[in-house]
């Protein structure tokens, strides 16, 4: 069995390790010479992300400064990966309320269901990504802290705007 | 001992200053070249990240004082990090081979000289560390030396990938060095000399013996990089095959010691570089700095200038590592064997048959007609040079045009019939 390979003449220019050596070396030098860079200095300068980024998340709030979120309990039912924690009260006018509300972020894989599932448009996933913290108590959310936030909050997928235009 | 003790005997200035005065400006001296050297060390570290940076159009380190302070925060990170002992090295050997790979490196830098001489009013002093009348084979026998730090680190850390390293490295160098030398006796041959300054002092008053010896510039050049562990020779890191080669095992300040050791030893082949091939401290175009009086002024203009070429050469090196890649192994031993050492020998015969003819045909060293022969001779052989090089034959890549006679050998060997990998079974 023959190897077959096909063997092809081709010209010294292609093959010359000289001449490819010195192209190189001048392109390497045009580079080193250009003063336009390609790096992005994150802390001053930030890329702008998507309209549908799901970052962390955010409570609305009413109003009167209430959060608007009325318990139903949707949320922890869909969430896949059990992030959130919910106890409903009601008030003595019948209104439902949240007692405690928790979501831990570092569980969260932002799917944003709890955004979609939500009735009263309460739970948001966020467009904001710098969350890091020093521990991982820090991650867990409390009402307080949700409603606190103030980034703004992800458009999510429109099936009739399907390129969100 | 009576060897050493003439050859410091012949060291010894015409116009040697008094022993006190000559005392004090030696460790004047000393101190200045190793403190220069280590900060020179530390900021080529940071030229390396911005000029690498540069090449891939980043801005390369710029928080840490706007980068200039980077050398310090590398430093104070490599105290403080941990040093690790693996449980199966052989420490005694393990701890010596940082030393060992930095030591001839530093050494080297004694007998460069790096400016013309001072003549202040306590006698003239020569701005080398030693001025040896051997200065050149101090160079090759320390040079030499530097393999030893790399092959104990692979050799001490009993890791196989570090042990591969060693390995690599240790042939590497020993073949890149026999065309080193090789290559720097032609300067030998025109110079007469093998002390450095009078090398130097001979190319001031002829002609850099890049214009001469293009050739045998090359070849040291080549050979530095090699020497060096640079890429395209950075084999003994290799870090793709390798890890990190060598220094696998090491952390902190041992593995710090290995890379100040890389650029130390890249200073000193800018160094010898331009000493040999490119005048030393000489300015171009005038002997305004080579004649007497000596003075502050000329010693301070000629110390940049030689710094400027050292620069150059460092910054040559740095450029080419952003630019090429790694040589496979059996392009690295054909290259030193099969191309650079006989292209060395060869250039020895033709330089020393020009020289010999030349003064049997009349012409005085130094004299125009004496030049012109060499040049002439020079600009044939890098044509010659280029064209061989250029038929692609040589460090080719996997797609150039094979060797008719290695092809059918090749086909010979696939249509021979195959002998199994494993004895057959169940017949």
């Amino acid at each position: 069995m023959s190897i077959g390979v096909k063997v092809v003449a081709r010209p010294t220019e292609e093959t010359s390790y000289v001449r490819a050596t010195l192209t190189g070396m001048a392109h390497t030098l045009k580079h080193l010479l250009n003063p336009e860079k390609v790096t992005t200095q994150y802390p001053e300068q930030k890329e702008s992300i998507s309209k549908r980024w799901r970052g962390t998340h955010r409570m609305l709030t009413t109003e009167d400064g209430k959060a608007k979120c009325v318990g139903c309990g949707l949320c922890p039912t869909v969430c896949p990966s059990n992030c959130i924690k919910l106890v409903p009260g009601e008030d003595e006018k019948g209104n439902r309320y949240p007692l405690v509300f928790e979501i831990d972020e570092f569980r969260c894989i932002f799917c944003g269901y709890c955004q979609e599932v939500c009735p009263e448009e309460a739970i948001h996933v966020g467009r904001h990504y710098e969350n890091a913290e020093y521990s991982r108590e820090g991650h867990v959310y409390d009402l307080e802290r949700l409603m606190a936030q103030s980034h703004p909050v992800c458009e999510m997928w429109d099936p009739s705007d399907p390129k969100g235009e | 001992m009576t060897m050493p003790l003439a050859l410091l005997q012949a060291a010894t200035p015409t116009s040697q200053p008094h022993i006190i005065p000559f005392i004090v400006f030696t460790l004047v001296k000393l101190i200045a070249v190793f403190t220069v050297y280590m900060l020179g060390a530390a900021l080529l570290t940071l030229a390396e990240r911005k000029i690498s940076a540069w090449i891939q159009d980043r801005h390369g380190p710029n928080r840490v004082g706007k980068g200039w302070l980077q050398p310090i925060a590398d430093g104070v990170k490599n105290f403080v990090k941990e040093e690790t002992y693996p449980a199966a090295a052989n420490l005694p050997l393990f701890i010596l081979a940082p030393v060992l790979s930095f030591i001839p490196a530093l050494v080297t830098w004694a007998v460069i000289p790096f400016a013309s001489p001072w003549g202040s009013r306590w006698g003239e002093i020569e701005m080398v560390l030693a001025p040896l009348p051997v200065g050149f084979l101090i160079i090759l026998a320390l040079g030499s030396l530097g393999v030893y730090g790399i092959v104990i680190a692979g050799w001490s850390s009993n890791n196989k990938y570090a042990l591969l390293g060693g390995l690599r490295s240790s042939a590497q160098m020993i073949s890149y060095e026999i065309a080193m030398g090789m290559s720097t006796i032609p300067v030998l041959l025109l110079a007469g000399n093998v002390s450095l300054s009078k090398i130097v002092n001979q190319q001031a008053f002829e002609t850099w013996n890049v214009l001469n010896l293009t050739i045998a510039f090359f070849i040291f050049m080549v050979a530095a990089f090699a020497e060096t562990n640079r890429l395209p020779f950075d084999l003994p890191e290799a870090e793709s095959e390798l890890i990190a080669g060598y220094h696998s095992e090491y952390s902190a300040m041992k593995f710090s010691l290995f890379f100040i050791a890389e650029y130390c030893n890249m200073m000193t082949a800018s160094a010898l570089m331009a000493t040999l091939f490119f005048g030393g401290w000489d300015i171009p175009f005038t002997l305004w700095d080579n004649l007497a009086p000596h003075t502050g002024l000329k010693t301070l203009l000629t110390l940049g200038c030689f710094a400027t070429k050292v620069g150059f050469f460092v910054f040559l090196f740095m450029w080419i590592r952003w630019t090429l890649p790694r040589f496979r192994y059996d392009q690295l031993m054909s290259l030193g064997w099969k191309f650079m050492l006989p292209l060395a020998l060869g250039y020895i015969v033709a330089i020393a048959t020009t020289v010999v003819t030349l003064d049997a045909l009349g012409f005085a060293r130094g004299s125009v007609p004496f030049h012109l022969g060499l040049i002439l001779l020079n600009i044939a052989a890098v044509v010659i040079l280029f064209m061989i090089l250029d038929r692609g034959r040589l460090l080719s890549p996997a797609y150039s045009r094979l060797n008719k006679r290695d092809v059918a050998k090749l086909r010979a060997v696939s249509q021979s019939p195959r002998t199994p990998l494993l004895p057959e079974s169940g017949d």
